[in-house]
């Protein structure tokens, strides 16, 4: 290629990229945020001393089959030194189906571990330290159940839930817009994640009820501006639904939390990351008013994303792995987790599993990342572009309000449209070479080798035994209780009350999910899709 | 010569909920010319059959990525049978590991698409296997 005629650089979410930045640059594009770590707007991270003093925690995500198989998964990565639990469910369990429902067909057990009743979750946690190891819960349609699984569980087995910690995914405005594993229409969905953030403000003050994802809106196609728009769009819809109630915003801002995404461009993504958290804590301590610091924390996991692996030459997805491992390290993310190298074609291998887990120890232990907080801070090219995807991300979130806001637009389908429009044109550019990616249409490989992946076994019989486990409890459970805690969760959601204090009850006396989800339809119905090409 | 229009269901049958590969196919058919409906989530074979009848495609689209395909087409299979369906084109995409992809040709579904697969070779499989009107 000539090098007369320089060819421009567009970020992917359109800065366009200088060939080299210099402080004139960072001046005009707004100046540098001279606040130090652990100073309001925590441009540089949320906490004064980052990794020095704790590093990220490492959670991967797993879960298969049934709550004793996944006990055991737990036990192994634990043991290999992972330092948090991600539960994946099966997606009869997310979409609130009991296993012998018809609509459960083919689905227990695939894509995570089947629930039913408290009794999984007395299963899967069985030995796990609970107070050392925290847990998160993948989870939205049905994560009101999941999260009263989770606490009462916990306070049978003699754990304070006043202290005790971990997470739910909950975030179901954006499962309208990616991973669809939604139950009731918006506004009920809503109004249940409301009731959630309140009750746990309230009964486990330290526990966060909700981890609002970026991630999944840019799998289906967004940029990384408006990953990050979209997701403080979303949280916002969540902190007004809570304040409605005469909440103070200082009781539950700072439990909440959010997911993010990492493939593309490691500079976008760090900029992204620094201008989220000023961001975010402009939105809370400027707009809100919080009056606490600690409510104005972007609290994180980042994931390695599965859109930027590939099913080609799989190899290469550990490299990208590393990548992206390194990138939510330079980004001071609290969490990461890593897709796997294999996870294009299959559940991770143990072994698939413990390289992810290896790639983030290595950064820690040999590659110096947790030494100093923000590393890059102060580059000439980074802190121009962090100015500039603020501005993209404000941009995103004027999008939102233009189509009357987040809500609106979820139930209106406006923002699936968009999202799912710019996937489309992302897979035209991957077919035409203009979004380069390797092995698929750059260096691929001549000889057509069959990739080197153990499939992940699958037990049609499973489903049998899971439904014939659900059968017995069941049968041993004190069914009048069960009616009367049903007939409670009927009423308060009929009276527009919190359901969480009649969930509790009902999952104490073993009602199963699909039950009380069920219970939750009849009132409040189920939601139809609205999508326009 | 440009092939003729027809009409395509996109569907999304079980409990699946990953989308974006859907949506992107339903937009590339749309692009050829073809008139394309989308199902949406959450559909059960039966659910799909139906639609199906109802609109009188010429072609049906199943993407599914959970790893329930074999169990989810088989009934598609029998719903379609039922339905009358089985003159249109079948075609099914998604995460389909290649020892399962000759049991779902072997059901009827003649186009299986895995993953990698590329838009034009979507677009010009279905062109020349559909017939329009095939009743």
């Amino acid at each position: 290629m000539s090098r007369s005629k320089i060819q421009p650089v567009v970020n992917e979410s359109g800065v366009e990229i200088k060939t080299l930045y210099t402080a004139h640059d960072v001046l005009e594009s707004g100046g540098a945020d001279e606040s130090r770590s652990g100073e309001a707007p925590f441009t540089r991270g949320i906490h004064e001393e980052m990794y020095r003093r704790r590093p990220f925690t490492m959670r991967q995500y797993a879960g298969f089959a049934n709550a004793a198989e996944t006990n055991e998964r737990f036990k192994y990565l634990i043991d290999n030194g992972q330092t948090g639990l991600n539960v994946a469910f099966d997606l009869a369990t997310q979409c609130g189906y009991d296993s012998d429902a018809t609509e459960a067909l083919g689905e227990v057990g695939r894509v995570g571990m089947a629930v039913d009743t408290l009794r999984d979750f007395e299963i899967a946690f069985d030995g796990i330290d609970l107070d050392r190891i925290t847990v998160s819960l993948t989870v939205n349609g049905a994560a009101a159940v999941m999260i009263a699984m989770y606490l009462v569980m916990a306070e049978k087995r003699g754990f304070d839930i006043k202290n005790l910690r971990g997470t739910a995914q909950n975030d179901i405005l954006k499962e309208f817009i990616g991973r669809g594993t939604w139950v009731f229409p918006v506004e009920p969905a809503v109004k249940l994640v409301a009731d959630t953030i309140e009750y746990c403000a309230d009964v486990a003050p330290k526990y966060s009820p909700v981890s609002i994802c970026g991630y999944h809106i840019r799998e289906s196609g967004s940029t990384p501006a408006e990953e990050m728009g979209f997701a403080f769009a979303i949280a916002k819809a969540y902190t007004d639904a809570v304040l409605a109630r005469g909440m103070d915003i200082d009781a539950f801002a700072n439990r909440l939390s959010f997911n993010f995404n990492i493939f593309g461009n490691l500079f976008e993504q760090v900029a992204k990351f620094r201008a989220g958290r000023r961001r975010w804590a402009k939105i809370i301590l400027d707009e809100y008013g919080a009056k606490d610091p600690k409510s104005g924390w972007l609290r994180m996991i980042a994931g390695g994303g599965g859109f930027g692996l590939t099913i080609e030459q799989p190899e290469n997805n550990i490299m990208r792995g590393a990548y992206y491992a390194l990138i939510a390290a330079l980004s001071g993310a609290q969490t990461m987790a890593l897709c796997c190298y294999d996870e294009a074609y299959t559940i991770p291998t143990p072994k698939a599993q413990r390289i992810s887990l290896r790639t983030m120890q290595l950064l820690i232990e040999e590659i110096g990342l947790a030494d100093t907080v923000d590393p890059l801070g102060g580059s000439h090219y980074v802190e121009t572009l962090t100015n500039q995807m603020e501005d993209k991300i404000n941009e995103a979130m004027d999008w939102v309000d233009e189509q009357g806001g987040i809500v609106k637009a979820v139930a209106d389908g406006i923002i699936q449209s968009k999202v799912s429009q710019h996937a489309f044109e992302r897979q035209k550019a991957i077919e035409s070479g203009d979004l380069r990616k390797v092995g698929v249409n750059c260096f691929q490989d001549g000889d057509e080798e069959k990739p080197d992946v153990a499939m992940h076994p699958y037990d049609e019989s499973g489903a049998e035994r899971q439904i014939e486990s659900l059968r017995q409890v069941r049968d041993e459970r004190d069914g009048q209780a069960v009616d009367r805690a049903l007939a409670s969760v009927h009423r308060a959601a009929e009276a527009g009350d919190n359901v969480m204090p009649a969930i509790m009850d009902a999952v104490r006396a073993y009602a199963s999910v699909g039950e009380i989800t069920g219970t939750l339809v009849d009132v409040y119905g189920r939601y139809e899709e609205k999508f326009v090409l | 010569m440009s092939p003729p229009k027809l009409k395509v269901l996109i569907a999304k049958p079980g409990l699946d909920g990953h989308d974006v590969g859907a949506k992107v196919v339903a937009r590339a058919l749309h692009e050829a010319g073809h008139e394309v409906i989308y199902s949406g989530l959450h559909k059960t074979p039966r659910e799909i059959a139906e639609q199906a009848v109802a609109e009188n495609v010429d072609v049906i689209g199943v993407s599914m990525l959970s790893g329930s395909h074999v169990v989810l087409c088989r009934h598609l299979r029998d719903e379609l049978m039922r339905v009358g369906l089985h003159d249109r084109l079948w075609v099914a995409g998604g995460n389909i590991p290649e020892d399962d992809r000759q049991v779902l040709r072997q059901l009827g579904f003649r186009g299986v698409f895995a993953t990698s697969s590329k838009l034009a070779d979507i677009i010009s499989f279905v062109n020349d296997n559909a017939k329009v009107d095939a009743q």
